[in-house]
């Protein structure tokens, strides 16, 4: 292995590989091609994962939306068809007896997915909004982003009922000047005076939210509609590290067990549960990421191989090159060392090449979708991919110069030097 | 320098095999000049092959300086080659990629003779050869004199034993022809030795011992009174 760190091998190397420049350079194009599909494609597909990962970004991965439908069996003396209600008093009983919940949000809406929008008047201007009745632990499930100067929904808002309200960026738009600070300042929603809390700032994540949601107490939800106990569903996170998909049965077994409704049921309660579709999303960002990689490394290998191929073609053209340096004294074992380091440095420059040119792409789509809604963020590839993937070119590359190599060694010296 | 005895070498063409060096007995003492002549598949090729270690022998005995040349295997031919023997071509066979220099320094990169000591050397022979201004030339803008001159000190630069040159005047006018005689004789002059094949009558008389060579024997083997080539220049 010494000849590797002998300074006249590589001027030999250089000479060889700089004197033949357009056969360096086709050569360079099949691994700078091979490793440049492998880098973009990997990258895209983490971008993807990462892209699709923003968008889950405003609600927690693991949770869950449940609501109370109507029974599909009769039980314990009820008929089929026996409608259900969630209460207030449900959260702490699940709460209590499923230990994988992290957090439970109960809500209730009007003009979401029943009843009309509330209207909203503030001086000669008025709008409709769906209105939501939250608690304040709704914003550890969904991150609600507030705008400088405001709030959302605290503790005291519930306990006294206070009439306050956290409106969208449109409904700012619909009711405010641009330049009126609306903290502080009071709307009427269904003929009751509001004071302006906070703005949020509304994210596009599918579902049914949008930007003229308006949050209010869920006290003052309930004395405004007079709601009661009544709770229109309960959007529930469990720990980071709990079985989503276990905890939605858990869930539904002890709300069936509350409102005494048969285990069998399957109909009584619906539910939403974000947690499997994620998985669902990251497994396909996955085997995005998989079929990259299969890809990536087919076509390094074709590049490879190429790299062969034109060394085989460039050892003929060679021949009497080869054959000289026989004649003068190089070992066959200099000769293919020479041909196999060639086959390695082009394949590790190309390789370069390729990650280099593989990285400003990535950075350009980058670029390009920042600020749309298209899932693509921040499109890296790990370190340990890029030096595998160097690695395997140096060891490919090593084992297809082995038969330009081999085939450099059979030629005879005197074959190589008859005259024609 | 060069002993040879009873060497037979034959070629296998399909079934038959074809019987080209036919019991050849040689001796070259040191610093002798010695053409090789014959007409075409007359062996004389095949004889400078074997005695260039480049073709193995079939039959016979082949010492070379006192070494005897047996069991050679392509590296150890190769390291031999190096050291004891230095080649000129009929068509040159520069490498057409490297400098005059780059290709007079060639055998001694091959003898791991560090990149510096191998410029000084290599410039050291061109000079030799009257070529230290196209050092920087590659060979593509040399004439076919200056090709050969080329070459003729980068078979000087390893500092063989012998050197072997196969019809060095071959693909050149007769004019650079003597101007190239002139410089192997001034080489034979310092004390090298010196095998020339060739089939042109006036080079041959401008060595010192003509051996004439037919169907794979020597037909005849006498010193001659040189004729000297710079008085052609």
């Amino acid at each position: 292995m010494k000849f590797i760190f002998d300074s006249n091998t590589w001027q030999e190397i250089f000479g060889s590989i700089g004197k033949n420049k357009t056969r360096t350079i086709i050569t360079v194009i099949g691994v700078l091609w091979g490793i440049f599909i492998y880098i973009a494609l990997a990258g895209a597909a983490k971008g993807l994962d990462n892209g699709f990962e923003r968008a889950f970004e405003s609600t927690a991965m693991n949770s869950m939306f449940v609501w109370a439908q109507s029974t599909s069996m009769p039980y314990e003396g009820f008929k089929t068809g026996k409608s259900l209600q969630l209460k207030l008093e449900d959260v702490n009983t699940l709460k209590n007896r499923i230990p994988e919940i992290q957090y439970i949000a109960p809500r209730n809406a009007k003009g979401v997915f029943d009843g009309a929008p509330a209207s909203i008047v503030r001086g000669q201007k008025s709008g409709t909004s769906p209105v939501y009745g939250d608690f304040p632990i709704y914003t550890k499930i969904a991150t609600k982003k507030i705008f400088d100067g405001g709030r959302f929904i605290n503790d005291e808002d519930i306990e006294q009922a206070r009439k306050v309200v956290v409106i969208g960026e449109r409904t700012l738009k619909e009711l405010f000047e641009e330049d009126e600070n609306p903290i502080g300042e009071f709307i009427r929603v269904d003929n009751i005076y509001f004071q302006v809390v906070g703005i949020h700032k509304f994210i596009p994540g599918g579902g049914f939210e949008s930007d003229t949601d308006m949050y209010i107490p869920y006290s003052t939800f309930k004395k405004l509609y007079n709601t009661g106990d009544n709770v229109d569903w309960l959007t529930i996170a469990a720990y980071d590290d709990a079985d989503v998909i276990k905890a939605e049965k858990d869930v539904k077994a002890v709300l069936k067990n509350i409102h005494r409704v048969d285990p069998k049921d399957e109909r009584a309660f619906g539910a939403f549960n974000l947690g499997e579709i994620f998985n669902r999303i990251t497994g396909f960002a996955k085997g995005l990421t998989f079929l990259s990689l299969i890809v990536g490394i087919a076509t390094i290998l074709a590049g490879v191989i190429s790299i062969g191929n034109i060394l085989l073609i460039s050892v003929k053209e060679r021949t009497k090159e080869l054959g000289v340096r026989r004649a003068l004294g190089a070992t066959p074992s200099e000769v293919r060392n020479q041909i196999i380091l060639e086959s390695v440095f082009l394949t590790v420059i190309a390789g370069i090449l390729g990650i280099i040119l593989g990285a400003i792409v990535l950075s350009l789509i980058d670029f390009f979708t920042k600020g749309t809604d298209f899932p693509y963020t921040n499109p890296t590839l790990p370190i340990p991919y890029v030096i595998g993937a160097l690695g395997i070119m140096i060891f490919l590359g090593t084992l297809i110069g082995l038969i330009p190599a081999q085939r450099a060694v059979s030629i005879k010296p005197i074959d190589a030097l008859r005259e024609e | 320098m060069i002993e040879i005895k009873d060497l037979h070498k034959s070629y296998k063409m399909g079934s038959n095999s074809l019987h080209v060096l036919k019991g050849i007995n040689f001796n070259v003492e040191e610093g002798e000049l010695v053409a090789i002549m014959g007409s075409s598949g007359s062996g004389k090729s095949t004889l400078l092959n074997i005695l260039g270690m480049l073709d193995v022998l079939d039959e016979g005995s082949y010492t070379l300086d006192g070494v005897p040349i047996v069991n050679l295997n392509e590296t150890k031919a190769a390291q031999y080659r190096n050291k004891f023997l230095g080649f000129i071509f009929q068509s040159f066979n520069l490498i057409n990629y490297k400098s005059a220099m780059e290709n007079v320094a060639l055998p001694l990169y091959y003898q791991r003779v560090g990149r510096k000591e191998r410029q000084e050397k290599a410039l050291q022979y061109l000079e030799q050869v009257g070529l230290k201004e196209w050092a920087n030339h590659l060979p593509s803008e040399l004439s076919g004199g200056q090709k050969q001159r080329v070459a003729i000190a980068r078979a000087l630069a390893a500092e063989p034993k012998v050197l072997m040159a196969d019809e060095p005047t071959g693909a050149l006018d007769s004019k650079t022809s003597y101007e190239v005689m002139d410089l192997i004789q001034k080489i034979n002059d310092a004390g090298n030795t010196i095998l020339v094949v060739t089939h042109e009558p006036d080079i041959a008389d401008m060595c010192k011992r003509i051996v004439h060579l037919k169907d794979g024997i020597i037909v005849e083997d006498k010193k001659v009174d040189q004729v000297r080539a710079s008085q052609y220049v």
